[in-house]
């Protein structure tokens, strides 16, 4: 390649800035300075995301796309882009992962330089996932991203942290799997790659481009969906493929948590917009009653767990798996409202679960206990953190004013205009949230301070930072959600035009 | 005329190192004499894959056939055992007294498999098979005083003549069945048009058997784990990789280009046998405690993988063996070479290495996440390699799904040894006296670093097959 022609752009950026970071993490020795370089080269990274949003208004693409050819031969490449959806997601990594640093700045992990710099391999593995156009590279990211997720979670978790772990590598390794056979699949269904002067090149390529105009029929778009659908289904997760996911959260250590239920589950979603629905339209529109199926009886089931849990972890959990069901099936009633509501959702979804994870960090590092029952009063303890909680809380039961509000009420619409039982059912999520929420909210802050609760401390400087930037993203989005919109507008109208 | 310089390097090495015997003083001088040679035969082969000029020309009548693929493999082998040779080398002159021995009858083994490599006619693929296969037997015993060992090598010595006995009895089906003149040529077996002949039909099966055998695939694996598991740990090292893939090398290039022309005929037998394979190398090794008994069904498992390319026969399936031999040699020796240092065999016997040995430990794990297949190792590409042969062919759709369902659960046997080196704590590892040199650990780490590059960049490998 020309040397000249060798530059970095955003995606590169965004994929091999937290990679070099993590690497140097592991070399560093001291407590303190793993702990700032990791904030510091997180905040870099938000950086240089938010500075490619400025380019994506300018209109100036070329610093946004990357294309090196790496296995010619085979028509795989190294190419990566930044479209709507990928800033978006892109953006939400980048700006979960500083609030994750300044949540757990005080918390203690043996080993701080390994827990630190595979966090930021996490990183580097998911902003690859977000702007991968290339089928395997696509799937190299995919994968990598759970490997430092499964060490940290098995070195750092809780009491039953391998086997939770190991379920849920195994789980999502099948997933991945199939979804390789898909790739493949599909590999050998694209068209030839020829140069500029007609000479072939490849007899295949995995470019996304290609992808979207292999031919296929009927009968194998069906059979490949589910090969795709499973391994997103397990990530996101959608019922019945769920089981891994709450006892994974409880025993993953919280700043995995956050990561996992904030950032990874939107890859299935991602991968739903940018592979499944594009690549399959006539599967997806065959299968789409069964999917929003799958996804309404998971809402109702989530909730109605939710409101049996008595560990305040699980019962985010199942919160999480109601929430993702009612994005997914926002996603596959496929109207511009839902779609649109979907792309907010996703961003703010992953906002308000991190915000609910530090208000539970905070409270088992104090107390050492998740139970709610064995809770109660800390509203007297704590009058800051309680506001913080409140305005979480009102958010995950989308109350206006809050950002999941305008999500929510787009993804109902849109639901609405599909099926309206589908609707009707899948609103009941709305009251079950408030049952679960309000009534936690209740038991654990208001009420008697007990023997254990009594020792509770007002929250101290960082985790207010942390819980701040969390409820002003909150507010901010919920009055003016604009420039999400106008974020996600090519992603959205690239959808919709193609099921028109 | 031809052109053959690893067979002949590595035959005259053989008996230069069984003759050196006498003369070496000291018991580490013959493995210094067998790298040597090793690297001899590595820069000769190099030299002529990639200008063909041979130091030796010797007239074959054709009975050899040298192409960049055959080449390409052979390095493939060398590589490998000079790694072996490299990581182990101090362990080979703990086996037993007769050191130079060992090397002799490895660089034989050697020899044998370049034969197997190169074969044309039916006639030297028997030479090349039973050179490689008789010094193995020798191997397997050479811990003398231990009955395991003993035992291993009668079992292997009995199984491997009966399977002996199976490749004669087809080779003569082939040459007698032939329609034309009787011929050994595997390029002129004739196959009749539509369905085979009924001599040549018994004839391929008699050699698939025979070949299956070699390759340890279900249902003639049973030899296999004793063997591996009794023979002395350095030597199951070799087995499970150099040998192996040699015997897949003899597998591919017989049924490509005796039987490739009827490949619709016998696909759905090997189909069959890869799924078997597949399924009973990976349940079983789920249940093992020893982690060498645990590696001896995993090498199952993985000749299941191979197994596909054979059933798929095109460009990516030939790339994808090659690939998938170096990718599983070079992850099983370094894994065996690490367990070699172990004083216990047992999964529990890793609990807590991540402490005691760091650099150990990381190595192990990417070792082992090669052989699971997780992208960034050279084990994925070879796994995708072989994949995208198979759903090339496209016959056998279910083959491909039940080969990814059994890489799924191979990930569930590797992991657990991640999980005892990282997770769990022991006192056993923290006890032992290691036998480790600052050059064993930075060996490891460049295999690992070998293994990601290919992992990277199989074309590496890959594009010497086009030369």
């Amino acid at each position: 390649m020309d040397p000249q022609n060798i530059s970095i752009t955003f995606p590169h950026a965004l994929i091999f800035f937290p990679l070099l970071a993590g690497l140097i993490t592991f070399l560093l020795k001291k407590n303190a300075a793993v702990k700032y370089w990791a904030l510091i080269s997180s905040f870099i990274t938000l950086g240089i995301s938010a500075f490619s949003l400025y380019y994506a208004d300018n209109k100036a693409l070329s610093g946004l796309a990357f294309n090196y050819e790496w296995l010619k031969h085979i028509g795989a490449s190294f190419s990566v882009a930044l479209d709507g959806v990928g800033r978006l997601l892109t953006l939400l990594t980048a700006i979960s992962f500083p609030i994750i640093f300044i949540a757990t700045h005080k918390n203690e992990f043996k080993n701080s330089n390994i827990f630190y710099g595979l966090l930021l391999l996490t990183q580097a593995g998911l902003m690859g996932v977000f702007v991968a156009t290339d089928a395997l590279l696509f799937y190299f990211f995919w994968e990598l991203a759970i490997i430092p997720v499964y060490f940290l979670c098995s070195q750092w978790g809780g009491e039953k942290r391998i086997q939770a772990t190991f379920k849920f590598f195994i789980y999502t390794f099948t997933g991945s799997l199939l979804m390789l056979v898909g790739i493949i699949y599909m590999y050998q269904h694209t068209s030839p790659i020829h140069d500029i002067a007609g000479n072939l090149i490849s007899a295949h390529s995995f470019a996304l481009t290609y992808f979207y105009s292999a031919q296929l029929t009927f009968i194998e778009q069906n059979w490949l969906f589910w090969l795709f659908f499973i391994a997103f289904a397990v990530k996101m997760p959608i019922f019945p493929f769920h089981t891994w996911q709450p006892d994974t959260y409880e025993q993953s250590p919280t700043a995995v948590t956050m990561v996992l239920s904030g950032i990874m589950v939107k890859m299935g979603l991602l991968g739903v917009i940018r592979w499944l629905l594009p690549m399959f339209p006539l599967a997806v529109v065959k299968f789409d009653y069964l999917v929003i199926g799958l996804a309404v009886i998971g809402i109702v089931y989530a909730s109605l767990l939710a409101i049996r849990q008595d560990d305040l972890k699980r019962l985010v959990a199942y919160s999480s798996i109601a929430h993702i069901g009612l994005m997914a099936a926002g996603l596959f009633a496929l109207k511009q409202i839902g779609v649109e509501g979907v792309m907010v959702q996703m961003f703010n979804h992953g906002i308000n679960i991190i915000g609910f994870w530090i208000v539970i960090d905070l409270i088992e590092k104090q107390l050492g206990v998740r139970k709610i029952s064995q809770l109660g009063g800390l509203a007297h303890k704590a009058p800051i953190l309680t506001i913080m909680l409140v305005v979480i809380a009102f958010a995950n039961i989308a109350l206006p004013l809050t950002n999941a509000f305008v999500g929510e009420f787009m993804m109902f619409s849109g639901l609405f205009q599909f099926n309206i039982w589908f609707a009707v059912v899948a609103m009941l999520s709305v009251i079950l949230a408030a049952v679960y929420t309000l009534a936690m909210v209740q038991k654990v802050f208001y009420g008697q301070v007990n023997a254990i609760t009594t020792i509770f401390k007002e929250i101290s400087l960082n985790e207010r930072i942390a819980l701040s930037i969390v409820v002003v993203a909150i507010f901010l989005a919920g009055v003016y959600p604009q420039p999400l919109f106008n974020l996600t507008k090519d992603s959205v109208a690239d959808i919709i035009t193609r099921f028109k | 005329m031809a052109i053959m310089n690893a067979i002949i390097i590595t035959a005259i090495w053989g008996i230069v190192m069984m003759f050196g015997g006498v003369f070496f003083k000291r018991k580490s001088t013959p493995k210094y004499w067998a790298i040597a040679g090793l690297i001899l035969a590595s820069i000769a082969n190099f030299i002529e894959l990639n200008n063909q000029h041979s130091f030796f020309t010797i007239e074959l009548k054709d009975m050899l056939a040298f192409n960049s693929f055959n080449l390409t493999f052979i390095a493939v082998v060398l590589f490998s055992t000079l790694l072996l040779f490299l990581l182990n080398g101090r362990d080979i002159e703990k086996v037993g007294a007769n050191v130079s021995e060992y090397f002799a009858l490895i660089f034989f083994v050697l020899c044998g498999i370049s034969i197997a490599a190169t074969f044309n006619t039916l006639l030297t693929l028997f030479l090349g098979i039973e050179i490689l296969s008789i010094p193995l037997y020798i191997l397997t015993a050479s811990d003398k005083r231990n009955l395991k060992s003993n035992e291993a090598a009668l079992k292997y010595f009995l199984m491997g003549a009966f399977s002996t006995g199976i490749m004669l009895m087809g080779i003569a089906f082939l040459y007698g069945g032939n329609t034309g003149t009787p011929t050994f040529y595997i390029n002129n077996i004739n196959l009749g048009t539509g369905k085979m002949p009924v001599m040549i039909a018994i004839g391929l099966v008699l050699m698939l058997i025979a070949m299956s055998f070699k390759v340890s695939a279900v249902p003639f694996h049973f030899w296999a784990p004793d063997v591996y598991d009794g023979a002395p740990t350095v030597f199951t090292s070799f087995m499970a990789t150099v040998v192996k893939a040699g015997g897949f090398i003899a597998f591919i290039r017989l049924f490509e280009h005796a039987f490739g022309n009827v490949q619709s005929q016998w696909q759905l037998l090997i189909a069959l046998i890869t799924a078997a394979t597949l399924l009973i190398g990976n349940l079983t090794a789920v249940f093992q405690q020893s982690v060498k008994r645990m590696l001896a069904y995993s090498s199952i498992a993985q000749a299941g993988f191979m197994l596909l390319s054979i059933f798929a026969l095109n460009d990516f399936a030939k790339e994808g063996i090659i690939l998938y031999a170096a990718a599983y040699s070079i992850a099983t020796i370094g894994i065996f070479a690490i367990l070699i240092k172990m004083n216990d065999y047992t999964i529990d016997g890793f609990n807590g290495l991540g402490k005691q040995q760091p650099i150990l430990a990381f190595t192990a794990t990417i070792f082992l996440l090669s052989l699971t297949g997780i992208p960034l190792t050279a084990g994925f590409q070879a796994k995708f390699y072989v994949l995208v042969g198979a759903v090339k062919d496209g016959h056998q759709n279910w083959l491909v799904i039940l080969a990814v369902l059994c890489a799924a659960i191979s990930a569930y046997y590797y992991f657990k040894i991640i999980q005892a080196i990282y997770f769990k704590e022991s006192k056993t590892v923290a006890e032992h006296q290691w036998d480790i040199t600052p050059a064993f650990k930075i060996l490891l780490i460049i295999t690992t670093v070998l293994i990601i590059v290919l992992g990277l960049f199989p074309t590496i490998i890959t594009d010497w097959l086009y030369y």
